[in-house]
């Protein structure tokens, strides 16, 4: 069924009692060609892209959950390319042009709200940081601002411009950086990949990858073995675990991020607001709530759930940059597993098993780059050839000594 | 995570007083040891579900590394044994 303002007036006159679920519930296939382990954001949107830009339709996505139930259901739901890095920024651009069509391409909304991204900062240095990385943007063509004090004042009244430690001198925007609403995505590529022929199969948790010859055959799961030609690895912080499963030792480490949202408000917080003194960054949803996170707790997790220390320090971080928040009340906290990586970039590439793909070490950067991620693996899956945006992406990249390390903080995940 | 660390130096703590430094069970190669014995070193992880030793500062305290076994599912914390001891049984 197509989405559009018709369908809505029509199924409102049969009393709305006409329209389908999104997806299919099939039973798994004895045989895939492709098979891709994790029903998050990347997983559906490589089973989509697979299907829809190259061709290859006999493909299921197993997710152990429910789906949406991992990191695309638990983000802060922010969508920006504005990274300085040349192996960073072009996979980023290429992420936000996909978001920029996603909703005419998937015939579904998700929402986009391109507000702008502001970045604040506090001190010279940190401006001279932050002209480096506009520059570094618009080498790749990506258009970023630099608002000072008094232009941003008019902006945004309410920040705390004259903070003792902190004071707000200024921020650089990105204008067509913003939020999509994250379950929207993972519905939206679900339906899409469903309707190209993909099964989506839930509740269907991988126990074993089968391997013969040095190549994989199949995967072990709870509801059975299923036999595969291509194996594609997209499960985010349980990576290390399904990676175990084939004996690849991966640059990863899981930790735990938390989220926040307040109870619901007018509409007060038009853009997208980064913190520069600390990792703070808020939104508000069309809900009216007003949604923030900042850095992960620090210590390797599998729990979904953070820590209370971590949450003041957010609170903390919130209220220097905006002291009105201090009369907001706090609705809930989640957590979600990130698949840290050694330099803060992500992976995208083949694995030392010839017929066994590899998508993870999204840190907590993984929902911006929902579209791109799914679009290069699909390519890689699919033509065994990295996509040129990809290229930095190398789970080698390590061992040459080519890490995509944007904060220069070295192999430790928990400073990312 | 458990609120409570037993530093084997300063007793009963509040964990804020620590910072975790990660993963404690890979051993330093040789300095001339082959670059993929330095990688593994440097960049993999096992990044278990499950029991793990991990280095802890106790940077508000004795500022004494220590080793805390904890399960990174739980949050469960098993042991907690000044760093030097743990090499030492590590060795011997």
């Amino acid at each position: 069924m197509r989405y559009s303002a018709f369908s809505i007036v029509r199924n409102a006159f049969s009393g709305n009692l006409n329209w389908k679920p999104h997806w299919r519930q099939p039973q798994p296939k004895p045989h895939y060609d492709v098979i891709i382990v994790g029903g998050g954001g990347h997983g559906l949107s490589t089973a989509y892209y697979l299907a829809k830009e190259f061709g290859v339709k006999n493909v299921a996505v197993l997710e152990k959950g429910y789906l949406g139930s991992g990191n695309v259901g638990r983000n802060t739901t922010i969508v920006r390319s504005n990274y300085m890095l040349p192996g960073n920024e072009p996979f980023y651009e290429f992420s936000m042009k996909l978001w920029e069509g996603l909703e005419q391409d998937l015939n579904y909304n998700v929402m986009l709200s391109q507000r702008g991204v502001i970045m604040l900062y506090h001190s010279d240095s940190q401006r001279d940081a932050y002209v480096r990385r506009g520059n570094a943007m618009w080498m790749e063509g990506v258009a970023a601002e630099l608002i000072e004090r008094e232009q941003l004042k008019k902006m945004i009244p309410f920040l705390n411009y004259d903070h003792a430690r902190y004071p707000i001198l200024g921020g650089l925007l990105q204008r067509r950086a913003g939020t999509a609403r994250h379950d929207a995505v993972a519905w939206g590529y679900a339906r899409g990949a469903d309707q190209h022929g993909v099964d989506i199969i839930e509740h269907c948790e991988v126990t074993g990858i089968r391997r013969e010859n040095g190549i994989v055959t199949g995967v072990e799961t709870t509801k059975g073995f299923i036999g595969c030609g291509k194996l594609a690895l997209a499960a985010a912080g349980n990576s290390s675990r399904v990676g175990e499963m084939a004996d690849l030792k991966l640059p990863l480490e899981s930790h735990v991020l938390q989220a926040f949202v307040t109870e619901g408000l007018k509409p007060c917080i038009d853009h997208v607001i980064v913190y520069g003194g600390g990792h703070f960054y808020i939104s508000q949803s069309d809900k009216g709530g007003l949604v923030f996170g900042a850095e992960i707790d620090g210590y390797s997790s599998y729990a979904q759930r953070g820590n209370l220390a971590t949450a003041e320090h957010v609170m903390e971080e919130g209220v220097s940059m905006i002291p009105g928040l201090s009369r907001v009340r706090v609705l809930r906290a989640w957590g979600g597993v990130m698949d840290m990586s050694m330099d803060g970039s992500p992976i995208i590439d083949r694995t030392s098993i010839d017929n066994l793909y590899l998508n993870c070490g999204w840190c907590y950067g993984g929902f911006k780059a929902t579209p791109a991620s799914g679009y290069c693996f699909a390519h890689l899956i699919a033509r065994n050839d990295t996509h040129p945006v990809a290229r930095a992406l190398r789970l080698d990249r390590f061992a040459r000594g080519y890490a995509v390390d944007e904060a220069g903080a070295g192999p430790q995940p928990n400073l990312h | 995570m458990a609120s409570l660390i037993t530093c084997p130096h300063c007793g009963v703590r509040p964990k804020e007083e620590f910072a975790i430094r990660g993963d404690a069970s890979r051993a330093r190669p040789e300095p001339l040891a082959p670059d993929d014995a330095w990688h593994d070193y440097v960049y993999v992880r096992a990044n278990p579900r499950g029991r793990t030793f991990e280095h802890w500062h106790h940077i508000a305290g004795c500022r004494r590394f220590l080793v805390v076994e904890r399960d990174t599912a739980t949050h469960e914390v098993y042991s907690v044994v000044d760093a030097a001891d743990f090499a030492r049984r590590a060795e011997g």
